[in-house]
């Protein structure tokens, strides 16, 4: 038997008052951790993928989408730019590693990569079984494909043309699994690796078999070799200001810096991320409210309660941390509640999220979350405050003598 | 020993009380009669460390209890002096047991399971120590608020109208545990009351 008993015993007692409390701080608290977790995660994600990465070229159109499509691997791509001119800027003496990425089929949504060996080595990669591809048609799975595809190495399947849905599949040429990457903990998880070979050969085979509705420009698009993107990496960070520049003024290409774009995405974003702030910080000043009325309210009920524990020797002070510790009791079981509520809530939205690439997952805490206990607490104790402070202007003689 | 002297007590509205001396040696039982309105509970509140008198002293065994600070009047009360209100006031969120465990809390001295059960024996409601005041009786309610005043063992219970809500029966057996436990304790005893049953129980009488 101690204060928090007593306490707990009181609040059970009022169970409607104090679970609509909890769920009020609940609320504000889950909001405010969903969006805490999922802003640093989609951050550090962007920032993850995106590193090393001085530089996208591709065709003209947003620089954005241009990121967005072959940095993250969300989008679609801008459209297409020819081989030759982008072989040439690989040759620039500015550049220290240029990746050419040919972009356009997928297999379940998962993405076909076509690049060459150097896209390994701008990434790390590595390989937990099998091998890298080496021939047309062979390809090598990041491990989340590997592990929710079920395929495994030797294994044929085919990719479909688009980016998104298997709508219109390449039956003609089967890709062989040949080799499955260690988990990087980046986009390449959820890539399908092979050579620009694969890919060309995949629209070809499409040409030659003669659909109708392939069109001129797509015949083109085959003869002149062209690929999707390049991702570069500069020798000093001196190219930063020079190397974009050349390529937007004297190519028909365009250049895209990660590190802006993501920074400008992030700022689109943080309008809505802000208003939901708000939104939860107001639900906490709702919760705080609520906890003044009822504890309030109930010090008229518990005047006797408090003036019989001062007849038993209780000092002032002592239920005056009685009350408070009400308020914050009930404010820190709410926001441990919300916690778990942002949580599971983040890990419900991951496992229902389409696109593989952005997965938000709640099975991570950050430090900035212990604030948000530290706000419930605080905000529990200036609620009970002025119920509190009851305490000292009771009279107890008075208090007891007189009939209920 | 209990002694108070040229106490005065001046109320919010103007009118003042005064009361004789009094001296209470260890474990007398004293009876505290007078007209209502006379100012018992008031003298009682007084004497209980709950009401500042205008003028005058309290001493218990020798202590001044307006000279202590108000903690420490608090915890003195808690550990020497046993109150029944009139009223029976429990902690509603607490069960007979725990209401018993609290005045031991309260007062900062170790709970003592089996004797609080043996009080509770003693007054013909063991059985109902898992109960809420809630589901109680009035009288079953004033046994255990009389329970809850003898857990600590106190120097002094003051009884504040004990048996006025309670049956002959009832009344009978509370104030024969008043003074038996009284007793048994080595403390004195006060009950201020108009009941004639108590009167024959207890001779000395203190009168306003």
């Amino acid at each position: 038997m101690n204060i928090f008993k007593i306490s707990s015993k009181n609040l059970i007692r009022n169970k409607l008052t104090t679970i609509l409390n909890i769920i009020l701080v609940a609320f504000g608290v889950g909001i405010l951790s969903i969006l805490f977790l999922a802003s640093t995660q989609i951050s550090s994600k962007l920032e993850k993928n995106a590193k090393d990465i001085d530089l996208v070229v591709g065709a003209k159109g947003s620089p954005l989408q241009l990121i967005l499509s072959s940095v993250y691997h969300i989008d679609y791509p801008t459209g297409n730019i020819p081989a030759k001119d982008a072989y040439k800027l690989m040759q620039n003496p500015m550049v220290k590693r240029a990746v050419p990425l040919a972009l356009g089929d997928n297999y379940n949504g998962y993405r076909i990569v076509g690049t060459d060996s150097t896209f390994s080595n701008l990434y790390g990669l590595s390989i937990q079984k099998g091998s890298f591809w080496h021939q047309d048609l062979e390809v090598t799975l990041g491990s989340t494909v590997a592990l929710t595809s079920g395929l495994r190495i030797g294994d044929l399947f085919f990719g479909a043309h688009g980016l998104t849905g298997n709508g219109d599949v390449h039956k003609q040429h089967a890709y062989q699994v040949k080799g499955i990457l260690k988990p990087q903990g980046n986009i390449t998880d959820n890539l399908i690796l092979t050579n620009i070979g694969s890919v060309y050969k995949m629209h070809e085979e499409k040409h030659v078999e003669g659909h109708s509705h392939v069109s001129a420009e797509e015949a083109k698009e085959i003869n002149d070799k062209q690929i999707t993107a390049l991702l570069i990496q500069y020798k000093s960070p001196m190219s930063v200001i020079l190397f974009p520049r050349m390529v937007n003024q004297s190519t028909n290409m365009q250049a895209a810096s990660p590190a802006m774009e993501s920074a400008r995405l992030f700022s689109l974003i943080g309008v809505g991320i802000d208003t939901l702030q708000w939104f939860a910080i107001f639900i906490m000043g709702i919760a705080a409210l609520s906890i003044f009325i009822s504890l309030y309210n109930a010090m008229k009920e518990r005047k006797y309660d408090l003036a019989i524990m001062r007849c038993l020797g209780a000092s002032k002070s002592k239920l005056f941390f009685l009350v408070m510790f009400e308020g914050v009791l009930v404010t820190f079981i709410g926001s441990c509640l919300g916690l778990l509520i942002g949580h599971v809530a983040l890990e419900v939205i991951g496992a229902n999220q389409e696109s593989a690439q952005a997965k938000l997952t709640g099975l991570t805490a950050i430090p900035q979350e212990i604030y948000l206990i530290w706000i419930g607490l605080f905000i529990g104790a200036l609620a009970s405050l002025i119920p509190a402070m009851q305490i000292y202007k009771v009279d107890i003689a008075e208090t007891l003598t007189k009939n209920r | 020993m209990i002694k108070i002297s040229s106490l005065a007590h001046v109320y919010e509205k103007g009118r003042s009380l005064r009361f004789p001396c009094w001296e209470i040696a260890d474990m007398e039982q004293w009876l505290l009669l007078g007209a209502s309105g006379s100012g018992k509970s008031t003298l009682l509140n007084i004497i209980s460390g709950l009401l500042e008198p205008s003028q005058g002293e309290v001493l218990i065994n020798g202590t001044d209890l307006y000279t202590l600070p108000a903690r420490g009047r608090d915890r003195f009360r808690g550990r020497h002096i046993g109150i029944i209100f009139q009223r029976p006031h429990l902690i509603r969120s607490l069960d007979v047991l725990e209401n018993l465990a609290l005045a031991a809390v309260m007062a900062g001295l170790p709970i003592d399971h089996e004797r609080n059960l043996s009080l509770l024996h003693d007054l013909g409601i063991a059985e109902l120590a898992k109960n809420y005041p809630d589901q109680l009786s009035q009288g079953q309610l004033q046994r255990v608020s009389v329970a809850r005043a003898l857990v600590n063992k106190p120097d002094l219970l003051i009884a504040d109208e004990p048996t006025s809500s309670l049956d002959d029966e009832n009344a009978n057996q509370v104030i024969q545990l008043l003074t038996t436990q009284a007793k048994d304790n080595g403390a004195a005893l006060i009950i201020a009351t108009h009941d004639r049953r108590v009167r024959d129980h207890i001779t000395k009488t203190y009168l306003l």
